[in-house]
């Protein structure tokens, strides 16, 4: 009986989610500006037996590789065989494509428990430079993906891969006349599996992911009054951490978790807040009649910086958090904005507006040197990846909201675009 | 009833007189903060001229008031036109004990915190007057949507000076 009760529940909570699902669509890739010297490598489908697995491994391993904009994936039109092991790999061959390294793979699903073993080639040394293997008996498909495509990208380029991360983003349906409803969407890095973790008729902004991933601040309307909620993902559990009169936003976790900085305007207008998120305890860090806005932490948890119009234009500062030592970062432009510091702590990016457009920058402490990254115009909301390898970031294309994302070095863009919604918002997830 | 869909429908189809209007009220204005107004923004919100006339009977004045009051690119000073509109705003309020809701809002050029931040500024300095004028600031409630609930949804000269704008509810 209680029995019946419990997977009735499980079931009404399926259809739901699935309902869920159906109301929005995956976000799908448009690589909008490749680089000059890919690396070609090439990746054979891999050799799969026992049951079907019901999804493309080494298709989600070479659009996660495209994705990076450092390789040139070798359509598997042009493959000249489809070697199952090192035995039947023929150097020459590949490198008459023109392909530097060479991925082959196998999988096997027995009893479910499945088996997967990969071989990474550099044909021009004719030698293997990787090979794992891997058993599993929890069946996440992607994820397993994403774990070869890391293992692969941080072998021949040294740097973390970040394929298995998340993304958090918003999606806006209707019109302002009728109304319009707002949704906090978590998805994969790649835009697949969106799930919808709060929807509201009333505006939801500046997701932010806590540093251990598994919790998201953000600031929603739902009361018709702004304020900073966090919600653990897997559960759906939310508290609701500020409702002051005023403002309550940019909510931006400290690098340790214990902390939270924030924008409360309860004492006139916006300041920059610290709370602790143990006792909720606040600690008023600005002191100024201009506007302070959006906070950022450095990594070493010891300062922000913010966006404020004290000098008459919105630029960035950074405070120190035990002196309350202000100091400008930017003088070039009369519009900066929304700083995300990276990890290493010695640069930048930023809303930079440039001729009346706004585009993503990237700024370098100690010099002040400036690259604009972005060439459409309306961009915003930059959120960095866990690798510093590239950002996410909002614009608009063809008048829709749409993420895109751009190489630290402006090399190589991609848009995210979904087809009946305007999405906005995008904070990368930490690793996890 | 005046809604505020009604009002940016209107403002809409009478743009032209909009452009007008502003263009003479920066000629006629002394104000020197109005010297810099774009005269692409419509300052004036003519809808008294297109409809006051046909609904006048029975309504009470109160209604007819202007509700929306429009900003220039990130500024937050009230135009001379706001502050007639006010004016007439705060006679009425003084005659009541009902609160106020000023909500602002922004466009959507920059980002979306500093616009919230932009959003309560002009509802401030819409509450401020008011308060000199002598409507009691525990009436009034200010609260900033930013970008986020626009009016227009096109992004060009005229879409957004539609979304900078102070809503009194």
């Amino acid at each position: 009986m209680r029995l019946a009760v419990v997977l009735r529940r499980v079931v009404l909570f399926i259809s739901a989610v699935m309902l869920a699902v159906s109301s929005y669509a995956d976000l799908t890739i448009e690589i909008t500006e490749g680089v000059d010297n890919p690396t070609k490598i090439a990746i054979v489908p891999f050799e799969h037996r026992g049951k079907p697995l019901g999804a493309d491994l080494a298709g989600i391993i070479a659009a996660d590789l495209a994705r990076t904009g450092q390789f040139e994936v070798l359509p598997r039109a042009g493959m000249l065989g489809l070697p199952r092991s090192e035995e039947e790999v023929f150097y020459r061959d590949w490198r008459s494509l023109g392909v530097e390294y060479l991925l082959i793979g196998r999988t096997s699903l027995q009893n479910q428990r499945l088996e997967l073993a990969f071989d990474l080639f550099d044909v021009h040394r004719q030698q293997r430079v990787l090979g794992q293997r891997h058993a599993n008996t929890v069946l996440e498909l992607r994820a397993l993906a994403h774990g070869v495509s890391d293992s692969v990208y941080e072998k021949l380029t040294g740097i973390e891969g970040v394929f298995a991360t998340r993304m958090a983003y918003v999606s806006v349906n209707g019109d302002p006349a009728s109304g319009r409803s707002h949704r906090l969407i978590v998805a994969d890095a790649d835009g697949a599996r969106p799930r919808e973790i709060l929807k509201s008729d009333e505006p939801i902004l500046s997701p932010d992911w806590s540093p251990d991933g598994r919790h998201i601040a953000y600031v929603s309307f739902e009361t018709n009054r702004p304020a900073i909620y966090r919600q653990e993902i897997a559960s759906g559990i939310r508290q609701q951490l500020t409702a002051f009169r005023g403002l309550n936003g940019a909510p931006a976790w400290s690098p340790d978790g214990r902390r939270m900085a924030m924008v409360l305007s309860r004492d006139g207008n916006p300041e920059i807040y610290v709370m602790d998120l143990a006792t909720k305890k606040l600690t008023r860090i600005t002191n100024h009649y201009a506007i302070d806005t959006e906070p950022d932490w450095t990594p070493d948890g010891l300062s922000l910086v913010f966006t404020s119009d004290r000098g008459g234009k919105p630029q960035i500062y950074q405070v120190a958090l035990d002196s309350g030592a202000v100091k400008r970062l930017t003088h070039r432009g009369s519009y900066n904005a929304a700083a995300q510091v990276l990890a290493d702590g010695k640069s930048m990016v930023m809303v930079h507006r440039d001729n009346g457009a706004y585009h993503i920058a990237w700024q370098e402490f100690a010099t002040e040197r400036l690259i604009v990254l972005t060439r459409s115009d309306l961009d915003e909301s930059p959120s960095i990846a866990p690798n510093g390898s590239m950002l996410l970031f909002a614009t608009k294309y063809k008048q829709r909201g749409v993420l895109a994302a751009v190489a630290l070095d402006g090399g190589f863009k991609y848009r995210l675009p979904s087809p009946n919604s305007d999405v906005q918002e995008p904070a990368w997830s930490p690793k996890m | 009833m005046i809604t505020s869909h009604a009002i940016a429908s209107s403002l809409k189809s009478i743009i032209f007189l909009a452009l007008f209007g502003s263009l003479l009220t920066a000629c006629a204005s002394n104000s020197t903060q109005d010297q810099d107004t774009d005269i692409q923004e419509p300052t004036v919100v003519a809808t008294p001229i297109d409809q006051a006339p046909t609904e006048v009977v029975d309504e009470p004045i109160a209604d007819l008031l202007e509700t929306v009051f429009y900003f220039d690119f990130d500024q937050s000073t009230l135009k001379a036109a706001t502050r007639a509109a006010l004016d007439a705003q705060a006679a009425r309020l003084r005659t009541t004990d009902s609160s106020v809701r000023l909500e602002g809002h922004a466009d959507e050029r920059g980002t979306r915190e500093y616009n919230l931040a932009l959003g309560e500024r002009r509802a401030k300095a819409v509450a401020d007057y008011l308060a000199i004028q002598g409507v009691s600031r525990a009436r009034m409630e200010v609260v900033s949507y930013g970008e986020e609930r626009p009016i227009s949804l096109r992004s060009d000269d005229n879409g957004w000076s539609l979304n900078r704008r102070v809503e009194l509810k």
